[in-house]
């Protein structure tokens, strides 16, 4: 048997007279050149060339940089206006992640909503990417001949024809090159011009004082804090500090008690409103009544009352005997939308009762009235005596008041040159485009709120062929400089000394010259401020907010800040005509009805959003969208309120008309439902409840014992990460939602998923309404996974791809997804999120270099949520084993938490009793939220507390 | 009295035999056939175009959300999974039980029970997020070292189906064997004759085969009756062992058993009625197997009716807000239209079958079935929507709505099972021809 066995093997055995070389008859030789011949029609059929790539080695590697490790560098976000001081995470030369500079004024070291989304604005596609001229795309050298034969030409008239119009300089260095420029042509003109910019605030110093002056509040020493139309907290140069020191007055800790208190009198309620004490919903001309009313009762000399505001007089009397009992201690802050005359009457208020305000010289390079001199421009193209005009920066079509028809005037200049960051609604109108660099890749410098300087430096070369405002202007001089040059040459200039490399770097290096912010100044005596122009105060009144997140539009093609759902309403991706639920109904209007609104013959739609605690006879329409041409994000979201907008009615203006058109627009909500349901969500009571019975917190809601499982508890030696939200100090910003987008790789979705219920955000911020639907009370809470000790989500996932970490973490394990999302459904605080389609962008080249290296980015079919940023907990692991030591408290911190202006969530490990965020779960406000469930949620809440004026009826 | 009525009177063993096989090997096939099966076809047309966009595009093309992350597709899954249990009921339970009159309707049954574990075993893997990776419920040796979490049901689930399944099918082919080889022996064509052949396994029916036979299909009648109850038990499991009100509850492994052979059994009478008349066989499926049927219903529908009563009642005696949130919400919420049409169609017309008269008019019958069969269908939407769509903290709540596609996945699977059936009915011995035999002795000696 076994001898048939290797017989049959036999015949296959090679023999050495059957050589290797010969296989079916053909040689080596032959067989090679077959394969060859193969192989390159293989070549030919597949012919998908593979572009090429040079890898270029560092020769010298830049010092500090090692693959894999992330640097800082210190500069200052600009986009917005005046500086926000921050620290930029840099991996490998490509800016990923701002953070809060905690030297700076402005930031403390956090950011607002702007600053963190200044990034992906760097990396947008549809950025201009190249000088495009009457012939299409030119090269730099091509538009410095034009612009030199066009400058040479308008030498000879002193630039007589020549206009500049830019947005607000806060810079410096720009404002001296302006003022070089307009010496040498001493009859050309500069504009600026910003559509959302404080035109109110201006002019009311302008009332008050007859003067332009910088105003800004210390509220760490404001006890009692009114605010007039003010969105303080969330809105405007200073909000991120205004939070902070707001905040920090308001921390009940054990027995320490005290709080300050903030009323508010405003059209809409905004995240401010919503955190105010004691509210009243005001129309705009009932704000201005209400202004004269608390002037006169403080004794401003001069102040009458006229028009009732409405508030009840013993209101106004309780409001009046708290400032006066705090006196030095109180202020009173009016809102970019209230008119001038209010901004006047804060002014002499605040003079009267000695408030915490400081004024300082302008942070403005060149204060000016800004529509008073955009209109001017206009008349002049008009007429002709335009004709060379440089916009740099804005987009005056888009946003310059209605009735100036800035587009047709422009048309009638001969040359307009027009440099920008997008190829948008103004660039159809210019007939050469010079890209803009964006703030992450140029030199420059810029002030803060309070004046400090800071040194703008890039993060990364420019990306396209852009250039920043700076070397435009040198290049209107003939100048070809950098703009690190110009901006280098003129601080050599302010500060000539032998020192000044060490200052420079330290300067550049801390990311703010050490005191430079403007010294305060005596405010010269009050104005008497003019009796109101009869206007009418009937019927509908609009009023024109710049939007929380895209301003005056300039960031609507940046998809993070159009998703991030607006405090109150939750509206993503559009504006919505604001209506109080009485107007509403008196109109005969619902959610998502398209109503045309008519003001002076122009009319503008917008789909109507029923707002609890809006005045009443009031339209709240948000500025910046109905873009026409903001790129591929931000075209067609919204409606544009500009349209309706005059130059003499800026922020409010009153007889208009509402009509409903019958048709239906949906607008997405991440939020429909804003009732608590009688449920013991945010727990939250006046600070006398708290004083009088401090156990109130534990004797509400029902934690269960350790006992009630059969099982043996885990023992969580080690680390064990928690967190601690303190709800009386988030001002709902939403800082910490679009921080954690940053962080954590969070894909946007588009409207039309958020519209199917499928934002990805790991974060959000709840908005809860309580009491009468004309003035409720609301109430914020940010909700991260609580990360539950007892996970729900855990035990019902088939394939254990979540799962809990030895330090306490509710892991979830992407590729062991397959994507049931049982785990979704069994989660009572809903905060995971699936990829119920391709979410991620995985084509787009610059997205890609935002991406977090640190962060899986995820595809479809797989469930997320937050991670306690579980990356940057396991990085400090990392550090603290190699140096042999445990990881400090303070050393990890989430993005959301590093990012909260109020520090409202606090974050680290409980097992170190010493920790910030144990002292904080030790406090007796402190409790689990849905703790009867058992889950044992390591993300813990301190109960709200409010401190309303007790004589004051709620 | 009892066993006259199981067929007809006046059945031999040949008249039987003919009358069941030449539907299939002689007889032309109706017109009716051919209309519904082109309808059938269309709408498997339909799946196939609704499947394939669906792993195109992913899960997102259907109406779930956050926080409604199941939608249709575990609804179709829970309900087609019950409709199969009405035919193991008939083929095993009642087997034991020796009711003889199921003798006629358990064969087609039993492929009705198959076809709709098939329908319901698409759902669980097509709503996955990364459906390639269903094999990762199941456990096998990997290098990774990683096994499927056995503390949740979704796993249970896998077993329970796939056994289900399993047992079903052999089950079904057992007892199809010896009908294979009648149809083997009157085949007139090679073709068929080979076919048929090679399906009967080489049955000859000796006397041997038969002793081993009937002990075969006892022993699987025992294995596939602990299934009735157990299977539709790990489905409810789905459901109990969140923590979510509406479905923490403690009755549906008993509520959803009754459920399950209670849309069965319609799902029966929806196929019997058509057939017997098409194919004339009201000799062998008798009234009384149509009454028989509507008496389980009127039974079991009670039970469905009961457990609708006692589940708020427990919510407002258990006091937790939750619970009575989620009733309160399920009858009079956003989605009241379908708790009040779930309960006409399960409890309030099935009330006419205490009536012989309705029981015994087959058009009524007809049209109470696919009432309950609806009626079921929306039980399980109720139970799955309205549970998910506000739960805890009303922050996250929401509402859904089928998509295009959900509506054309279900339909898709109603054209597949139409379609299977058809194919089963056309080629294959509908109603058991040995099993009915019996039944012909039994005639001829009570006759006696």
């Amino acid at each position: 048997m076994s001898t048939e066995y290797w017989r049959s093997l036999e015949p296959s055995l090679p023999t050495p007279d059957h050589g290797p070389d010969e296989v079916d008859g053909s040689t080596r030789r032959e067989i090679l050149r077959r394969m060859a011949a193969s192989l390159s029609l293989a070549g030919l059929v597949g012919c998908t060339k593979q572009p090429t790539e040079t890898i270029v080695p560092y020769v010298r590697p830049p010092e500090e940089a090692v693959p894999g490790t992330v640097l800082y560098f210190a500069t200052a976000v600009t986009s917005a206006g005046p500086a926000q001081g921050v620290l930029v995470e840099s991996h490998e030369g490509r800016p990923t992640k701002v953070e809060g500079n905690p030297d700076h004024p402005a930031s403390l070291g956090a950011t607002d909503v702007i600053s963190q989304a200044s990034v992906l604005s760097l990396y947008d596609p549809d950025r201009l990417q190249s000088i495009r001229g009457p012939q299409g795309n030119a090269t730099w050298a091509d538009f410095e001949i034009v612009l030199n034969r066009l400058m040479d030409a308008h030498t000879a008239d002193g630039g007589g024809r020549v206009r500049i119009l830019s947005r607000t300089v806060y810079s410096p260095t720009l404002g001296a090159q302006m003022h070089t420029l307009l010496t040498r042509l001493p009859n050309a003109r500069w504009i600026q011009y910003d559509s959302a910019g404080p035109h109110s605030e201006r002019a009311g110093s302008q009332l008050a004082f007859g003067q332009y002056l910088n105003s800004y509040y210390n509220l760490d020493a404001a006890q009692v804090i009114v605010a007039l139309d003010s969105d303080f907290l969330a809105c405007g140069p200073a909000s991120t500090r205004y939070a902070h020191d707001f905040a920090a007055r308001r921390r009940v800790r054990g027995s320490q008690t005290g709080m300050n208190r903030l009323y508010s009198v405003e059209a809409s309620m905004t995240s401010t409103g919503g955190k105010a004490d004691n509210r009243w919903p005001l129309r705009p001309s009932q704000i201005e009544s209400f202004a004269e009313e608390l002037a006169a009762a403080l004794g401003v000399s001069g102040a009458a009352p006229g028009a009732p505001s409405g508030i009840d007089a013993r209101a106004l009397a309780s409001i009046v005997a708290d400032i006066r009992q705090s006196r030095e201690h109180s202020v009173v802050i009016p809102g970019e939308s209230a008119s001038p005359r209010v901004h006047a009457l804060a002014h002499a208020i605040n003079t009267v009762i000695a408030a915490p305000v400081v004024y300082t010289a302008p942070i403005e390079a060149h204060p000016q009235d800004q529509i008073g001199a955009l209109r001017t421009l206009t008349d002049e193209m008009n007429g002709g005596h335009v004709g060379l005009l440089f916009i740099v920066g804005g987009n005056p079509v888009y946003d310059a008041a209605a009735d100036l028809d800035f587009a047709a005037a422009m048309q009638k200049v001969a040359q307009r040159i027009y440099m920008t960051e997008h190829n948008n609604e103004t660039a159809v109108y210019s007939t050469w485009l010079v890209p803009e660099s964006h703030s992450l890749e140029t030199w420059s410098d810029t002030r803060a709120f309070d004046g400090t300087v800071s040194i703008v430096q890039p993060l990364i070369a420019p990306l396209y062929e852009s250039r920043s405002a700076h070397e435009l202007l040198a290049a209107m001089m003939g100048e070809s400089l950098t703009a690190y040059q110009i901006v280098r040459a003129y601080w050599t200039s302010q500060k000539p000394s032998d020192d000044f490399e060490q200052w420079w770097r330290k300067s550049v290096h801390d990311g703010l010259v050490a005191g430079s912010a403007l010294p305060a100044v005596t405010a010269p005596a009050i104005r008497t401020i003019p009796a109101r122009a009869t206007s009418q105060t009937s019927g509908l009144q609009i009023q024109f907010r710049p939007d929380p997140y895209i301003l005056d539009g300039r960031f609507a093609n940046n998809g993070w800040l159009q998703e991030l759902p607006r405090p109150m309403t939750k509206l993503t991706w559009d504006n919505a005509a604001l209506l109080s639920p009485r107007t509403a109904t008196q109109l005969g209007l619902r959610n998502h009805q398209v109503a045309e609104i008519e003001h002076r013959g122009r009319k503008v739609e917008a789909a109507v959003w029923v707002a609890p605690g809006q005045a009443d006879d009031t339209v709240v329409l948000n500025l910046g969208f109905g873009r026409t041409r903001a790129g591929r994000t931000g075209t067609g979201a919204g409606f544009d309120a500009g349209k309706l907008r005059f130059s003499d009615t800026m922020w409010h203006a009153s007889g208009i008309t509402l009509r409903n058109t019958g048709r239906e627009y949906p607008l997405a909500t991440t939020q429909m439902h804003h009732s608590m349901e009688g449920r013991d969500i945010v727990i939250s009571e006046p600070v006398g409840t708290y004083i009088s019975n401090s156990d109130f917190v534990h004797e509400r809601t029902k934690e269960p014992g350790p006992r009630l499982t059969l099982y043996k508890p885990w023992d969580y030696t080690g680390y064990a990460w928690g967190m601690a939200i303190d709800q009386t100090a988030c001002v709902n910003c939403n800082a910490c939602v679009i921080a954690c987008q940053a962080e954590n790789n969070i894909p946007v979705v588009g409207k039309d998923q958020v519209l199917a219920q499928r934002y990805m955000h790991w974060l959000r911020v709840d908005t809860y309404f309580k009491g009468s639907s004309d003035n409720p009370s609301a109430h914020y809470q940010p909700l991260p996974c609580m990360q539950c000790e007892n996970a729900p989500c855990e035990l019902v996932c088939p394939t254990q791809a979540t799962n809990h970490s030895r330090d306490g973490l509710n892991d979830m394990v992407y590729n062991r997804c397959v994507g049931t999302r049982y785990c979704s459904n069994n989660c009572p605080y809903k905060v995971r999120r699936f990829n119920f389609l391709l979410y991620s962008d995985w084509q787009t080249p610059t997205l890609k270099m935002q991406r977090n290296p640190d962060v899986t980015v995820r595809s479809r079919g797989v469930m997320e949520k937050c991670t306690y940023c579980v990356q940057r907990i396991r990085e400090a692991e990392i550090r603290a084993r190699r140096e042999n030591r445990s990881i400090r408290d303070g050393e990890v911190v989430t993005a959301c938490a590093q990012v909260c202006p109020t520090q409202s969530i606090i974050f680290g490990n409980i097992n170190d009793r010493q920790s910030k965020v144990a002292q904080t779960k030790g406090e007796k406000l402190n409790y689990s939220l849905l703790a009867e469930l058992n889950t044992r949620p390591r993300t813990t809440y301190l109960a709200e507390l409010r401190n309303p004026n007790p004589e004051i009826p709620a | 009295m009892k066993a006259t009525a199981d067929i007809a009177p006046g059945q031999t063993f040949g008249s039987v035999t003919d009358k069941i096989a030449d539907i299939v090997l002689t007889r032309r096939t109706p017109l009716t056939w051919f209309a519904v099966m082109y309808v059938a076809v269309l709408l498997v047309g339909l799946f196939v175009i609704a499947v394939s966009w669906l792993l195109y595009k992913g899960v997102g093309v259907w109406g779930i959300k956050i926080p409604v992350a199941w939608g249709f597709a575990i609804t179709n899954f829970v309900w087609w999974i019950g409709i199969g249990h009405a035919g193991t009921l008939i083929s095993a339970i009642l087997l034991l039980l020796n009711q003889k009159w199921r003798n006629s309707i358990n064969r087609f049954a039993e492929a009705m029970t198959l076809f709709a574990v098939a329908c319901a075993g698409v759902f669980p893997l097509l709503h996955l997020g990364r459906p390639w990776l269903f094999y990762w419920l199941f456990p096998y040796p990997n290098t990774m070292n990683i096994q499927p979490q056995f503390r949740s049901p979704l796993v249970w689930d896998v077993f329970a189906v796939s056994t289900y399944a399993t047992v079903s099918l052999l089950f079904w082919y057992l007892g199809l064997l010896p009908d294979l080889a009648a149809f083997r022996d009157r085949a007139k064509s090679s073709v068929v004759y080979k076919t048929y052949g090679v399906l009967s396994l080489g049955w000859r029916g000796t006397s041997n085969e038969w002793t081993y036979h009937r002990t075969a299909s006892l022993l699987l009648a025992g294995l596939a009756t602990p299934l009735v109850l157990s299977v539709h038990t790990v489905v409810s499991f789905d459901f109990t062992i969140s923590i979510l009100p509406g479905w923490h509850s403690t009755i549906f492994p008993p509520y959803f058993v009754a459920g399950a052979i209670y849309s069965g059994f319609a799902m029966v009478l929806v196929l019997a009625i058509p057939i017997r008349t098409v194919y004339g066989l009201k000799g062998l499926i008798t009234e009384r197997h149509l009454e028989n049927s509507a008496k389980v219903m009127l039974a079991t529908g009670l039970i469905v009716a009961y457990a609708y009563m006692i589940e708020p009642f427990t919510a407002w005696y258990g006091g937790n807000e939750y619970e009575m949130y989620a009733f309160w919400n399920r009858a009079f919420g956003p989605y009241w239209w379908a708790f009040l049409l779930n309960v006409t169609c399960n409890v309030f017309i099935p009330q006419v079958l205490w009536f012989r008269s309705i029981r015994r008019n087959t058009v009524a019958l007809f049209a109470v079935s696919l009432t309950i069969l609806y009626g079921m269908w929306l039980e399980r939407y109720v139970i799955i929507i309205t549970s998910l769509h506000r739960d805890f903290l009303p922050s996250s709540w929401g509402q859904f709505s089928g998509t295009f596609w959900d509506h054309a996945t279900f339909y898709g699977t109603i054209g597949l099972f139409l379609f299977l059936f058809l194919l089963f009915i056309r080629f294959l011995p509908m109603i058991s021809i040995y099993e009915v035999r019996e039944l012909v002795h039994e005639t001829v000696r009570d006759n006696r």
